[in-house]
């Protein structure tokens, strides 16, 4: 297996509370990795940690080392908004900005160097329609995005973080916000995904990490307790906390 | 008993807030009404579109002219000069020292010190610096004076608002790869436009009604200005030179430049109103 993220003896502090005890992971390339884990239990401070959100949080302590495709992108002081242009992230509750929504998708292609308004103007409708949105808004493009409904914008924020050509997909609980048939289609999307991009998504729902998950992680309390492939993960855990999740006895 | 008493608190409360309403209604209607009755007869055409003529200031031809250009040009170039100042400091506390939490909070400590000092200081200040570069009393630094005083409103303003936006948003914008300043001056000041017009207006406000700090600073003269580097005359000033006047006549006058100062300040209220709403439609909450 090939992988495109390894995080090695990753701590992290926030003033005197361990968030994160020795993190060591990798993540498999073109393949969705799902984090699991009850509430607070490191797993976003995990996903900011990746794309370096993390330095936008007050008393942060961290030592440890993540490599991206071999690349030390945790202690680099160059070049963040690069690494972050890397990863797409899509949020518990979508953040469209204050824009129109063909603004929303332009915004990324302008600030990475990108000024031709005909290849602006692909790019935001092949990106509409990647994330099946093109139909629904086509007519109108010049609306605040704050109009569509939450289910739309957080689709039309994928298509946002797809436009700038990431190759990681981050997901923090991306369909928390959404109603069942919103949450669906954010899923198909993330399995179709995976064909180009790697993908790493925390979630709660245990069904929607059997649904589409090829490897897990299950964290507790800032430690990661076991992480294998789906099929492993689900029918042959190996520790007790995770059997106990899995049957929802766990406390 | 225990639910009576709870009817009872809240039917006092909200007496209080009705109190308190009527009080501010009625004090603000009263200065109107005095400034409307004594103004209004004496507010004719000539009043606005002629500089004081020789016997002005006895009751004689003329109007306030020098004064209302010199006021618009003072506040207009005022809060110009502190949206430019204004407007960075504030997305840089909110953004780029995001993280220095404590340094922010001693900082809009120290700002709303500023905010506190009387418009005299500003003045006092302004005029000491000047005899120090052996600067006359000009708009220019009528404008720069007034900036500072203007300043610290300002920043505030913008900052109580830049404060309240999600952080997700923040977040969102980085991780599309946009640097913190473009963060700032492409995202932020959308979800912010509205708020940032209110900022505006109401420095405006205060540049273009402070008497003291143009004392000294902008000087007073009958003439329109042509030059930064002339003393100029504002309506604070002109209305009371007008009111410390003992001819009726003349008094009258200076509630006639009160109107004019009113009407202008009104002006941009409704203005601001009508521009923040345009500029509301693309945020998100």
């Amino acid at each position: 297996m090939e992988y495109k993220i390894s995080i090695q003896n990753l701590n992290l502090s926030i003033g005197k509370n361990k968030i994160l005890k020795d993190i060591n992971l990798n993540i498999p390339k073109n393949q969705v990795t799902v984090i699991l884990g009850p509430s607070g239990c490191g797993k976003t401070t995990l996903l900011k940690c990746l794309n370096r959100l993390i330095d936008l949080e007050e008393n942060v302590n961290i030592s440890g080392n993540i490599f991206l495709d071999g690349e030390d992108i945790l202690h680099t002081k160059s070049d963040l908004p690069g690494i972050r242009k890397k990863m797409g992230l899509l949020s518990q509750r979508p953040y469209p900005l204050p824009m129109n929504i063909y603004d929303n998708i332009a915004y990324g292609l302008r600030i990475n160097g990108l000024h031709n308004k005909h290849l602006i103007c692909e790019s935001v409708e092949n990106h509409l329609k990647q994330v099946s949105l093109w139909d629904e808004v086509k007519d109108r493009l010049k609306e605040p995005a704050s109009r569509l409904s939450i289910g739309q914008q957080q689709r039309l924020c994928l298509a946002r973080g797809l436009a700038v050509e990431p190759e990681i997909i981050l997901a923090d609980e991306p369909t928390s916000a959404l109603d069942p048939l919103s949450s669906t289609a954010i899923e198909k999307k993330f399995i179709e995904l995976k064909q180009d991009y790697t993908l790493v998504m925390v979630t709660h729902i245990l069904r929607q990490a059997r649904r589409i998950a090829d490897y897990v992680v299950f964290m507790y309390l800032g430690e990661i307790v076991e992480h294998g492939t789906a099929d492993e993960f689900f029918n042959h855990p190996k520790q007790e906390q995770t059997k106990a999740y899995l049957q929802g006895t766990f406390n | 008993m225990r639910k009576k008493l709870l009817a009872l608190e809240e039917h006092f409360f909200k007496l209080l807030m009705q109190l308190s309403i009527a009080l501010i209604v009625l004090v603000l209607s009263l200065i109107v009404f005095s400034i409307f009755y004594r103004g209004l007869p004496a507010l004719t055409w000539e009043m606005i579109s002629q500089t004081p003529k020789g016997g002005y200031y006895f009751g004689k031809e003329g109007g306030v002219l020098n004064a209302i250009v010199g006021s618009l040009y003072l506040a207009l170039g005022a809060t110009l000069l502190a949206l430019i100042m204004g407007l960075p400091v504030a997305m840089l506390m909110n953004i780029h020292l995001r993280k220095f939490k404590r340094l922010v909070n001693s900082i809009r400590f120290l700002l709303d010190l500023l905010w506190g000092i009387p418009s005299i200081v500003y003045g006092a200040f302004g005029f000491s610096v000047m005899i120090v570069l052996g600067v006359k009393t000009s708009l220019l630094a009528g404008i720069i004076t007034v900036a500072l005083f203007i300043l610290p409103i300002m920043i505030r303003a913008i900052d109580e608002v830049l404060k309240n936006v999600p952080v997700g948003l923040l977040e969102a914008s980085m991780s599309l790869g946009s640097n913190k300043s473009q963060t700032s001056f492409m995202v932020y000041i959308r979800q912010c436009s509205s708020a940032i017009v209110t900022a505006i207006m109401i420095s405006f406000g205060r540049a273009i009604g402070d008497a003291a700090s143009v004392l000294f600073t902008t000087g007073y003269t009958d003439s329109i200005p042509t030059s930064l580097t002339q003393p100029t005359a504002t309506l604070p000033l002109s209305i009371f030179f007008q009111l410390s006047s003992p001819i009726r006549e003349v008094q009258n006058r200076a509630y006639a430049s009160a109107a004019i100062l009113t009407f202008i300040i009104l002006f941009i209220s409704v203005l601001a109103r009508v521009l923040s709403n345009k500029y509301n439609k693309n945020k998100i909450s």
